[in-house]
């Protein structure tokens, strides 16, 4: 190693480490970068189903692949948009666009005022530059030209000085700041907000509270007070099929009836809601997202007491309105003392069957025409009381038996409308005593939207000022040479997809009126603009 | 007319015009056949001959440029007429439907409307970016596009379901095809862009590459522009689809303004993409060939949306226009 000529390289003391790092951060480059992480990391959340989003599709994922599933949770890809490394992405993002922002702040606002800069010495080196003949009227002339064309003007002895364009940066800088602002009016919505998702049978009442709801998600900062307290009651349903064609079975409109309180002691008001129609109370809204069918089941003793009655709400598994749903009895009776029921089956609003191996029953259509059950019923030990949560929609059947015939095969209890069977073993009877329809609503809260909204439009504003205001400069200079004037135009256009030669085409032909020469070959695939 | 024969006319509409349109693909093959079969003496004349040769040179060219010139004219009135024909299926699919509505409820339907206002977006600009290098590319484009649309996703006319029941689909919608049409277009001036990058750096140097196709393209820098112009154009209309008119009418749809549902999660991807694609157009290091890669990701991940989401994810997206998957509901609390 020679020994001359060689220096240590400076180690990076602490605070030139740190101003090198802000440096790299705020770069264009790290924002590239950065973007193109985020893209990327949006990714798994399309292909792993996300708890946040659709909570049964994500533990049914879960249950079939039993040996990713581990790996995946540690990766939090079930919940990919607050992952850590997701939130680090986004979070380097802001930082980068807040130091690159900032400081061009601080420099537009010194700008804003500035006066259109001096000429540069040698014209010819720019863009665009044209020569020609003019005499001592031209500067004025090309002042009062760019004048009409909204340029920022200083006219000097012998050179016009012209600048147009400055909203450009400045929508520039809204559009970044408002990015932000978008981010704050998500974060808002998803800190203080809640969502809830509830089914009721039509006639049957709903009041804000925690233990109403079916499913229920909130942000952090959430607490159970801040639900309002109002109720409502689904008065009707109301849904037409279409009944013929090929689009027979679709469901043509669908709509409830809602009387409403907006606290307990306030009047009463009345309100259809439909999908794309909610009904916003006090700062939260109500929104039908489907509907299906509550069968009447009623549970008898031996004795003929009534041990369980109530409409079931089943869940719609495909179009034509089959429903899963499930009876939960829990103070049933058998001869040999207390015990619990619990039906498990389907119910088919237009019941059909087809014979054969491969048949079976189906619902023809999904309007309750000739509504019926099929259902298996169990007794034993339904776990209600072991602690652990269970869905209202299934049955845990650990500790249940299936309720078997005399030939020993499970008992199927199939029931149309307002029939009734008995159980064996003196379980007492079940009856199929009607049906009605019940409306799936969510009940949210997004604190925010208005912030969110508003951050987007300021962004589309600041990004069409950027993208299409052009910022551009414009001399023209005359010399005195011998006894001509020689004109020069040059111009200059700061913009990234920017192309001059139409302007200063223009400007040469009011200079020059009578040898007009016609656009430069070039500028015919570009534009005037 | 009654709805049926509206349907009736509005599938014959489509085949006529993917006629019409086959008839200008065959002219701007033409076209470009012409332009190339007389230049390359002429690049060898100018070469071998230098100066004096040159005058000899002019008159095939001349008579070249002028069959060029026809055939172009020609490709360019059957797309006017095929744009029309198209045009004619999409108000007839509208009004084949009961209730009546706007012609964009299925994949058949964003798809015949997307490729016409790539037509249509080519056309208005014709004459300002001065496109008839594009011609043979947008013809054949939406040619095949129609074809795999007839053949594949062909659906026939049905009510729109609730969801989609909504001023602000209209809007969401529209502004979401006019930018993808405008991606489109910008993607395969992007395309060329590489192509012809690639063509002149494998020719640089080499004085008889003149003729054909590649050699009539603008020049490098122009194709730049006019695709940042168009990617420009699309890009503040796809920030308003996706991110303005879609979440606002998910909110009244589904009771959330953002969700995350595949569909969203893609048309983010894209947005992110284009943004890193006009952000890569300022970055030294990044100008011409990587922000024309960039634009044409961004393309691939918006086709993909349209596309793959509805087939790969089917059910699991809110946005699949299938029947609503009726979703379970557990108690948790
Ligand atoms: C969420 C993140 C971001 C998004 C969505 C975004 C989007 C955009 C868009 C769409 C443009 C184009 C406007 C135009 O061409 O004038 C742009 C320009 C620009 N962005 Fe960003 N940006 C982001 C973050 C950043 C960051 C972190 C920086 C700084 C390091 C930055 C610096 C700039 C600059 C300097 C321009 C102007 C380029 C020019 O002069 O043409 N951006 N940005």
């Amino acid at each position: 190693m020679p020994a001359t000529g060689y220096e240590p390289a400076p180690a990076l003391r602490p605070r030139e480490f740190a101003r090198w790092t802000w440096r790299q951060l705020t770069s264009m480059r790290t924002a590239l970068i950065l973007l193109f992480l985020l893209a990327l990391a949006a990714i798994p959340g399309s292909v792993v189903p996300q708890e946040a989003v659709d909570s049964v599709r994500a533990s049914q994922w879960k249950e079939q692949h039993t040996q990713l599933t581990p790996i995946y949770e540690k990766l939090g890809l079930f919940s990919v948009y607050d992952s850590v490394w997701f939130s680090a992405i986004y979070i380097l993002l802001m930082i980068s666009l807040v130091g690159c922002i900032v400081p061009r702040l601080f420099v537009y606002g010194r700008g804003v005022r500035a006066q259109p800069p001096k000429a540069p010495k040698n014209l010819s080196r720019l863009p665009q530059h044209r020569e020609l003949d003019g005499d001592d009227a031209t500067l004025e002339t090309a002042a009062a030209w760019l004048k009409r064309k909204r340029y920022r003007l200083v006219v000097e002895d012998d050179v016009v000085r012209a600048e147009r364009g400055y909203l450009r940066e400045a929508g520039n800088l809204l559009f970044h700041l408002s990015v932000l602002i978008v981010l704050v009016g998500f974060a808002l919505g998803g800190l203080f907000g809640f969502k809830g998702g509830v089914i009721v049978v039509a006639k049957d009442s709903f009041a804000n509270t925690l233990s109403q709801y079916d499913d229920f998600r909130a942000g952090a900062f959430f607490s159970a007070e801040d639900l309002k307290p109002f109720d409502f009651t689904v008065d009707d349903f109301n849904v037409t099929f279409i009944r013929e064609g090929r689009e027979a079975g679709m469901a043509h409109k669908f709509n409830a009836d809602l009387t409403y309180q907006s606290s307990p002691t306030a009047a009463e008001q009345r309100k259809k809601i439909s999908v794309n129609h909610p009904l916003h109370i006090d700062g939260t809204d109500v929104f039908l997202l489907s509907h299906g069918y509550a069968p009447h089941i009623t549970v008898r003793n031996a004795d003929g007491r009534i041990a369980w009655s109530g409409a079931a709400p089943f869940l719609p598994e495909d179009s034509s309105f089959r429903s899963f749903g499930v009876v939960k009895v829990p103070d049933a009776e058998s001869k040999n003392g207390r015990t619990q029921i619990g039906l498990e089956g389907e119910f088919y609003p237009t019941y059909a069957f087809i014979k054969g191996k491969n048949g079976g029953p189906f619902s023809a259509f999904p309007d309750a025409r000739n509504p019926a059950i099929s259902m298996l019923a169990y007794t034993g030990d339904l776990g209600l009381d072991d602690g652990e949560p269970q869905s209202v929609y299934a049955l845990q059947k650990k500790h249940l038996e299936p309720i078997r015939k005399a030939d020993g095969k499970p008992l199927r209890i199939d029931l149309a409308m307002g029939r009734s069977t008995t159980l064996p073993g003196g379980l007492g009877t079940v009856t199929f005593d009607g049906v009605s329809r019940y409306v799936k609503l969510q009940v949210s809260h997004t604190p925010g939207q208005v912030t969110a909204l508003t951050g987007m439009v300021l962004a589309l504003i600041g990004l069409l000022c950027s993208l299409f205001i052009r910022p551009r400069r414009i001399w023209v200079r005359t010399r005195r040479e011998g006894g001509r004037t020689l004109v020069e135009v040059a111009g200059l256009d700061r913009s990234a997809g920017g192309d001059l030669s139409g302007e200063i085409d223009g400007l040469v032909a009011v200079l020059q009126p009578t040898t007009a020469r016609p656009p430069a070959a070039q500028s015919m695939a570009g534009e005037s603009s | 007319m009654t709805h049926d024969q509206f349907e009736v006319l509005s599938n014959q509409a489509v085949a006529a015009c993917a006629v019409v349109y086959f008839l200008a693909v065959l002219a701007h093959l033409a076209q470009w056949a012409a332009g190339r079969k007389v230049s390359e003496p002429v690049a060898e004349q100018v070469t071998v001959g230098g100066g004096e040769s040159a005058p000899v040179a002019v008159e095939p060219v001349a008579e070249d440029d002028a069959r060029m010139e026809m055939f172009g004219r020609i490709g360019v009135a059957l797309t006017v007429v095929a744009a029309f024909i198209q045009f004619i299926a999409l108000v007839s699919r509208g009004l084949a439907a009961d209730p009546v509505r706007v012609p964009w409820g299925n994949m058949y339907e964003f798809t015949l409307m997307g490729t016409w206002v790539v037509v249509v977006g080519y056309l208005a600009l014709y004459r300002r970016f001065g496109l008839s290098w594009l011609s043979p590319v947008v013809t054949s484009f939406v040619l095949v596009t129609l074809m795999i649309d007839v053949m594949l996703l062909y659906t026939p006319v049905v009510p729109l379901r609730d969801a989609l029941q909504s001023p602000w689909l209209v809007i969401h919608v529209v502004a979401a095809i006019i930018a993808t049409g405008a991606f489109t277009l910008g993607g395969m001036c992007s395309a060329l862009f590489l192509v012809k990058q690639r063509w002149e750096e494998k020719h640089a140097g080499d004085a008889t590459r003149s003729g054909g196709y590649l050699a009539r393209l603008p020049k490098l820098e122009v194709l730049d522009r006019i695709a940042y112009r168009t990617h420009a154009f699309g890009f503040p209309i796809w920030t308003f689809a996706a991110l303005i008119a879609g979440p606002i009418w998910a909110h009244y749809a589904w009771g959330r303004y953002w969700g995350w549902d595949p569909k969203e999660i893609w048309a983010f991807i894209t947005w992110v993409v284009y943004a890193a694609y006009l952000h890569a157009r300022a970055t030294a290091g990044w100008k011409g060939r990587s922000a024309a890669i960039v634009a044409l990701v961004g393309l691939a991940t918006l086709w993909f949306n349209f596309v793959g989401i509805n087939f790969f994810f089917g059910s699991g997206s809110q946005h699949s226009y299938a029947e609503p998957q009726p979703t379970a509901v557990v108690r948790t609390l």
